[in-house]
C-alpha cells in the first residue's frame, strides 16, 4: 500500500502542518497499518514514533509516523476513538517491535488500551498511580506525594478482543516460576542514570530483561501545554543534556517551520558548529562511560580532559557548561566570541591527535576486544523494527543518519561520511561513535571558516503564534533521531508537544540485545547503545 | 662472610637471655608473643595506610590528576589516618535479614587469614616471625582462609549483589590457587627448600630470577598474574565489580567490618608482591653478582629490611599499573585464562624446571 | 579557602555558641576536634545521580576539577560505606520512596546536599504531575547548592561548608541532646545526629 492509497479511503483526511499526517477511520488502522508495512517496493519498516492524543471532543486517539528505512519515504497516520471510558486501538506491536513499548506510554499517559499488545503495564508512573496525565481533564493534584514503597506487579495484562465485542484480560508472567531475578538500578553505578532493570539470570547468564523506566520522569510534555514557545524552549536541554544544543536546534526548528521564520545563514552555521561540537562532547563522555563500566579507570580521565576543552569553548559563547540555552526561535541567543574560530580550530587539531590515545589504550587492549567483539549482537532488521537510530543501529548496518536522510541546517552542503558498520555488535558500536568524532570534526572544519557575517537572530514578534497543524521537526542527535511533534491550534501555547526520544527504543532493546550474555556483558551492552535517562523517561 | 651487618639474630637472642634471668621462660615467652603481636598490628596498620595513600596518588598519577593534595598539608600525607579516623567512629550497622553470627565472624577471617600470611614474610635476617620448615606451604595454606571470610560475608549478607561477588571470588580464588601453588613449587624445586628463611639465604649468590633463568622468569609472570587475582584486583576485581555488583560481596557492610575488609584488599596485594619478592628477587637478600666481592660488600650496607621494601613496592607499584590500565575481565574469561593458559603453563614450567634442575642446567 | 573568604561565618558562629552552651570538657573537646578532623577531610559520597547535576558530578571528579585532593577522593556505591549522599537531579515521586530508603540504608554519620534547583525546590520541573518540590521534604538537608546544574566551583563551595559544619560537631562531647529536643530538630539545619 501506498500514500496515495492512504488517502484514498473512504473518511481519510490530510491533516494541516508540515507532517502531512492522514487521519483515517479507527477501524481502518490495522488494515493500512498492515498494508504499509508490508508493502512490497516501499515498506514502511521504521515505525519513528507513536505519539498519544487528546483531542477533547474528537476522542483519544495516536500519531503513527512511520518511514522507509530504505528510501527515507514518510506516512503519517491518526486515528481517534471518542469513547473516554475504555478507549481501545488494536495494536501494531507484530508489524513493529518498537511499538511494544511506545503504546505502553500512550497507555500510561492517556489509558488507551491496544487489543492485542502482550504486556499493558504502566511504563513511566507508579503503578498504583491514578487517572491519565497526559488528557487533558487530568486533574493536577490527584496524586500527591506517597513514601509507600511501590511494589511491581508479577503478571502483565493482554487485552484481547472477543468476537463479541468484549474485552478479555489474559495474564502474562513476567517472569517464570524458577528464574534467579536481580535488580539492577534505579540507585546503580553503570545505568547512567535512574534506569532500573529486573533481570533474570541462569548462573551468570542474563536470560530476561524487563526495563522499569520513570524514575525520572518529570512530565515535560505535559508542562510544555501551559508554556508559551519561547518558554518551552528551556526544556529540551535537560532531556538529554548531552544533546542539548541538538534537541533545542529540533525544537526551534519545529518553530521556525511552523511560524515561517527565517533563520540568518550565519545562525545556521553556528548552530551547526554547536551541534557538532556537542555531539564531540557525547560521544567523549560515551568513551569515558564506556570503559569506566567496563573496569578501566583511566582512560575515563582521558575522555574527560578533552571533554572540559568543548566546555570552555561552550561556556566562552554561550555562558554555559553543560546546558547553554543558545538556540533560540528565529537564530542563537549571542553572537559567538571573538575568540571562538580559533579555540575551536585548535580544538578538533588537537581531537585528531589525542584519539589516537583512546585506541592505544583501550581499543587495541586485549581484554576489551575479547570483552567487546561478538558480545551483544543487534542484527540490522531487528534494529530497524526496534527503532535503534543513531550510532546503534549504524553499527547495525542501517544508514540512519538524519542529516544524510533528510539534510537540515547546513548538512546538504558539507562532505561528510555516514559511519556505518555491518557486524552490529557492542564493538562495532564503540567504533562507530569514536570514527564519528573525527567525522565531526571533518564538519566544523569546513563550516568553522566559513561562517558568513551577518545577523545572528532573525527579528521575530513579540508573542509567536503557530498556525493549526501538526509540525514535526528532527535532528541527529548525539544518540539517533531526535524528533518533535507540535499540535497547534492556533495560540501562544502548544496544543500538545511530543519529543522523540532517542533513548527509549535502545533501552526496549537491551532485553534483545542481550540475552544469553552475562551481567558483566549487561553492563558493557548498555554503554554501548549509549543511552541518557532522563531523555527516555522525559 | 657477608650478611652479618643487620643481622637482628643475635639482639633478639639477646633479649630473650636477658628476659628469661628476670622471670622464667614461660612468662618471657608470653611477653615477647604480646609483643610480637603488637609489632605486627602496628607494622600492619602503617602499611595499610601507606599502600592507601600510595595507591591514590600512583592512580592520580596515571589519570592526569593531582590527587590527595589539601588534608595535612602538602601532599595530602594525612588523607588516610583521616579516613581511617572517620571509619573507626563509624556506625557498625547491623542487619535484621542476616545471619549475625557469620556477618559479624567473616571480616575477621579475612583480616585473620591476611595477618597469618603477614608475618610470615622475611623482613630481614633474624627478623622472621612465624618461622617453620614447611614456611612457604603454610603461606598457601593460611592465604586460603581468607577465601572462606568473603564467602561466609557474600553469603550471610542475604543480598543477591554479596552473593554473586562472593561466588565469583569463590571460583576464582580457588582457581587460581592451582597456578600460585605451582609456580611456588617451581622455586621450590629450584632452591632446595620450603623454609623461607633458606630459601632467601640460597638466593646469596644471586637472585633465583636470575639462577632459574627462563622457567623462573615464566614462573614470576604466572605467579604475578595469579596473584593478582588472589589479591583480587584488577582486572581480576570481579568480586567487587563496582559497575556491576555496586560493591560486591561486603555491598551489606559499614563502618570497620567494611574498613577491615579494605584493609585486608591492600596488605594482600602488599604479601602477594611480598611473596614474589621472597621467592624470586631475593626477599631481604641484597642484590650480589657472584665474583664481584667489592659490589657485593657495597650491597651488604644496605639494610636487608630496606631490600626486602624496596622489592617488594616495586612489585606492589607494577600491580598498580596494571590495575588502573586494564578493564576487567568477565567470568567465563577469568576462569578460560587460568583453567586454559596459566594452568598447562605453570605444569609445564614446573616440568622444565625440574629437568633443568636436575640435568643442573641452573646456576 | 580562607575563613573570612565564607560568607556565613555568623550562622556557624551560633551554631558552636549552642552546642558549647552546656560547656565542653577539654579532653573531650580536643577528641572530638581529631574526630571531627577525621570525618570532614574523609566524606566518602554516595551519589544519586539522575539527571544533568551528575554530569556536572563527574567532572568534578575527572582530572580539572579533581575532587580527590580534599579528600571527597572515594565515591561508594554502597550506601553502607557513604558517610554523603549527594542528590544530583530531579527526584520523582516514582524515585522519592527509594531516596529516602538510601538514607535510611546508610550508617551514621551521614549527611545530605542537595545539589540543583530541582533537589532543592523542584527547580524548573516545579508545576509537574511528578516531581517532587524539593527534597527536604523527605529527609534532612544539610547543604544546598543551587545551580542548574551548579558549576564545580559552586559545589567544591557547598562541600567545604559541608566540611565546616561537620568541624563543629559533637561525637563524646555530647551533642546536646536536651537542647536540641527543645529546639526542635529543624530539618535542613541541624542535623540528626548520634547523641
Amino acid at each position: 500500500m501506498k500514500r496515495d492509497e492512504v488517502t484514498g479511503i473512504a473518511g481519510a483526511e490530510v491533516c494541516a502542518g508540515n507532517a502531512g499526517v492522514i487521519s483515517i477511520p479507527a477501524g481502518e488502522l490495522r488494515r493500512v497499518a498492515e498494508g504499509l508495512r508490508r508493502d512490497k517496493d516501499v515498506p514502511m519498516d521504521y515505525l519513528r514514533d507513536i505519539v498519544g492524543m487528546d483531542w477533547g471532543e474528537e476522542g483519544l486517539g495516536a500519531i503513527y509516523f512511520m518511514e522507509s528505512a530504505g528510501t527515507g519515504e514518510r506516512v503519517a497516520l491518526k486515528v481517534a476513538v471518542t469513547d473516554r471510558e475504555q478507549p481501545l486501538l488494536p495494536t501494531v506491536s507484530d508489524l513493529w517491535k518498537t511499538a511494544l513499548i511506545k503504546e505502553r506510554e500512550v497507555f500510561d499517559f492517556f489509558g488507551i488500551r491496544f487489543a492485542g499488545h502482550p504486556d499493558m503495564r504502566r511504563l513511566f508512573l507508579r503503578e498504583d498511580w491514578k487517572g491519565w496525565p497526559l488528557r487533558k481533564d487530568y486533574d493536577m493534584d490527584s496524586n500527591p506525594l506517597r513514601l509507600d514503597n511501590e511494589t511491581n506487579a508479577d503478571t502483565t495484562t493482554e487485552y484481547r478482543l472477543l468476537p463479541d465485542g468484549t474485552l478479555e484480560g489474559v495474564a502474562h508472567p513476567v517472569f517464570g516460576e524458577g528464574d534467579f531475578v536481580i535488580n539492577i538500578g534505579p540507585q546503580h553505578p553503570s545505568t547512567h542514570g535512574a534506569l532500573r532493570m529486573r533481570v533474570a539470570l541462569d548462573g551468570e547468564t542474563v536470560t530476561k530483561v524487563d526495563p522499569i523506566l520513570g524514575y525520572i520522569h518529570r512530565g515535560i510534555e505535559k508542562m510544555n501545554e501551559s508554556l508559551t514557545y519561547p518558554q518551552t524552549l528551556g526544556m529540551t536541554d535537560r532531556l538529554d543534556y548531552l544533546s542539548a544544543h541538538q534537541s533545542r536546534h529540533a525544537l526551534c526548528m519545529c518553530i521556525e517551520r511552523a511560524a515561517g521564520i527565517e533563520v540568518p545563514e550565519r545562525a545556521v552555521y553556528i548552530r551547526a558548529v554547536m551541534d557538532e561540537l556537542q555531539r564531540i562532547d557525547s560521544h567523549l563522555i560515551f568513551y569515558a562511560c564506556m570503559v569506566l563500566d567496563m573496569g578501566a579507570m583511566t582512560p575515563f580521565f582521558y575522555g574527560f580532559r578533552e571533554r572540559e576543552m568543548i566546555l570552555d569553548i561552550f561556556e566562552e559563547t554561550t555562558g554555559g557548561r553543560l546546558i547553554q540555552h543558545y538556540n533560540v526561535i528565529g537564530g542563537v541567543q549571542a553572537d559567538i566570541h571573538p575568540d571562538f574560530c580559533r579555540k575551536v580550530r585548535e580544538f578538533t587539531a588537537h581531537m585528531r591527535s589525542v584519539i589516537k590515545d583512546y585506541h592505544d589504550i583501550f581499543t587495541d587492549n586485549v581484554i576489551a576486544d575479547t570483552r567487546l567483539k561478538g558480545v551483544g549482537l543487534l542484527s540490522g532488521e531487528d534494529a530497524v523494527s526496534l527503532g535503534c537510530t543513531g550510532a546503534t543501529g549504524r553499527a547495525s548496518g542501517w544508514a540512519n543518519d538524519v542529516r544524510k536522510r533528510h539534510p537540515y541546517s547546513v548538512y546538504g552542503k558539507v562532505d561528510f561520511r555516514q559511519v556505518t558498520r555491518t557486524e552490529g555488535d557492542s564493538f562495532a558500536r564503540y567504533l562507530v561513535r569514536m570514527d564519528e568524532i573525527l567525522e565531526s570534526c571533518r564538519i566544523i572544519d569546513q563550516l568553522i571558516d566559513n561562517i558568513p557575517e551577518g545577523g545572528f537572530r532573525a527579528k521575530t514578534k513579540p508573542v509567536i503564534k503557530l498556525p493549526e497543524g501538526i509540525y514535526t521537526a528532527e535532528v541527529e542527535s548525539s544518540r539517533g533521531e531526535f524528533g518533535v511533534m507540535i499540535e497547534s491550534r492556533g495560540d501562544k501555547v502548544p496544543y500538545r508537544l511530543h519529543f522523540r526520544s532517542t533513548g527509549l527504543p535502545l533501552v526496549h532493546a537491551m532485553d534483545t540485545v542481550c540475552r544469553g550474555w552475562k551481567i558483566a556483558d549487561l553492563i558493557a551492552i548498555g554503554a554501548s547503545l549509549d543511552f541518557v535517562i532522563p531523555d527516555i523517561d522525559r | 662472610m657477608f650478611l652479618d651487618y643487620y643481622n637482628l639474630e643475635p639482639l633478639l637472642t639477646g633479649i630473650h637471655a636477658a628476659l628469661c634471668g628476670l622471670m622464667p621462660e614461660w612468662a618471657a615467652l608470653t611477653l615477647e608473643g604480646v609483643a610480637v603481636g603488637v609489632a605486627i598490628m602496628l607494622m600492619y596498620a602503617v602499611l595499610a595506610v601507606v599502600l592507601i595513600y600510595m595507591e591514590r596518588k600512583v592512580c592520580a598519577a596515571f589519570q592526569c590528576r593531582i590527587g590527595p593534595n589539601r588534608v595535612g598539608g602538602k601532599g595530602g600525607l594525612l588523607q588516610v589516618p583521616a579516613d581511617v579516623l572517620k571509619i573507626l567512629t563509624k556506625e557498625i550497622i547491623s542487619l535484621t535479614h542476616a545471619d549475625r553470627f557469620l556477618y559479624n565472624l567473616a571480616p575477621f577471617l579475612v583480616i585473620l587469614a591476611s595477618i597469618l600470611t603477614f608475618s610470615c614474610l622475611p623482613w630481614n635476617k633474624g627478623a622472621e616471625i612465624l618461622h617453620m620448615n614447611i614456611g612457604i606451604f603454610f603461606v598457601l595454606a593460611a592465604s586460603s582462609i581468607g577465601v572462606l571470610g568473603i564467602l561466609l560475608a557474600g553469603w550471610s549478607s542475604n543480598s543477591k549483589y554479596t552473593l554473586i561477588g562472593a561466588v565469583r571470588s569463590g571460583a576464582m580464588i580457588i582457581s587460581y590457587e592451582v597456578s600460585i601453588g605451582i609456580s611456588v613449587l617451581t622455586m621450590v624445586v629450584l632452591s632446595g627448600a620450603m623454609d623461607i628463611q633458606t630459601i632467601v639465604a640460597g638466593q646469596a649468590d644471586g637472585w633465583n630470577i636470575f639462577k632459574g633463568h627462563v622457567p623462573a622468569v615464566a614462573a614470576f609472570i604466572v605467579y604475578l598474574i595469579a596473584g593478582n587475582a588472589e589479591a583480587n584486583r584488577g582486572p581480576f576485581d570481579l568480586a567487587e565489580a563496582e559497575q556491576e555488583l555496586t560493591a560486591g560481596y561486603h555491598t551489606e557492610y559499614s563502618g570497620m567490618h567494611f574498613g577491615f575488609f579494605y584493609l585486608a584488599e591492600y596488605l594482600n596485594l602488599f604479601i602477594t608482591a611480598g611473596i614474589a619478592a621472597t621467592l624470586f628477587l631475593g626477599g631481604w637478600m641484597p642484590l650480589h653478582v657472584a665474583g664481584l666481592d667489592g659490589f657485593n660488600a657495597v650491597m651488604d650496607y644496605i639494610p636487608g629490611f630496606v631490600w626486602f621494601l624496596g622489592k617488594t613496592f616495586v612489585i606492589v607499584f607494577l600491580l598498580m599499573w596494571i590495575r588502573w590500565t586494564y578493564p576487567r575481565l568477565r567470568i567465563d574469561q577469568v576462569l578460560t585464562l587460568e583453567w586454559k593458559y596459566l594452568m598447562p603453563t605453570s605444569l609445564a614450567v614446573l616440568l622444565l624446571m625440574t629437568v633443568c634442575k636436575v640435568c643442573g642446567l641452573t646456576f | 579557602m580562607e575563613y573570612e573568604d565564607f560568607k556565613n561565618n555568623d550562622y556557624l558562629e551560633e551554631m558552636v555558641r549552642r552546642l558549647n552552651a552546656d560547656g565542653a570538657g577539654v579532653v573531650l573537646t580536643t577528641a572530638d576536634e581529631l574526630i571531627d578532623w577525621g570525618r570532614s577531610n574523609s566524606v566518602w559520597s554516595l551519589a544519586l545521580g539522575t539527571s544533568c547535576c551528575a554530569i556536572e558530578f563527574m567532572a568534578l571528579g575527572a582530572g580539572r576539577y579533581d575532587m580527590a585532593r580534599f579528600g571527597f577522593e572515594v565515591t561508594r556505591n554502597s550506601p553502607r560505606q557513604a558517610d554523603l549522599l549527594l542528590v544530583l537531579g530531579t527526584i520523582t515521586y516514582r524515585m522519592a520512596p527509594l531516596m529516602k530508603r538510601l538514607y535510611d540504608q546508610m550508617a551514621e554519620p551521614k549527611y545530605v546536599v542537595a545539589v540543583g534547583g530541582c533537589t532543592i525546590s523542584g527547580g524548573p520541573f516545579i508545576k509537574s504531575y511528578n516531581v517532587v518540590r524539593g527534597i527536604d521534604q523527605i529527609i534532612p538537608v544539610d547543604v544546598y547548592i543551587p545551580g542548574c546544574p551548579p558549576r564545580p566551583e559552586a559545589f567544591y563551595y557547598g562541600l567545604m561548608q559541608l566540611q565546616r559544619k561537620i568541624k563543629v560537631e559533637r561525637f563524646l562531647g555530647g551533642v546536646n541532646r536536651r537542647q536540641k529536643e527543645a529546639d526542635g530538630c529543624e530539618a535542613g539545619t541541624e542535623k540528626g545526629g548520634e547523641a
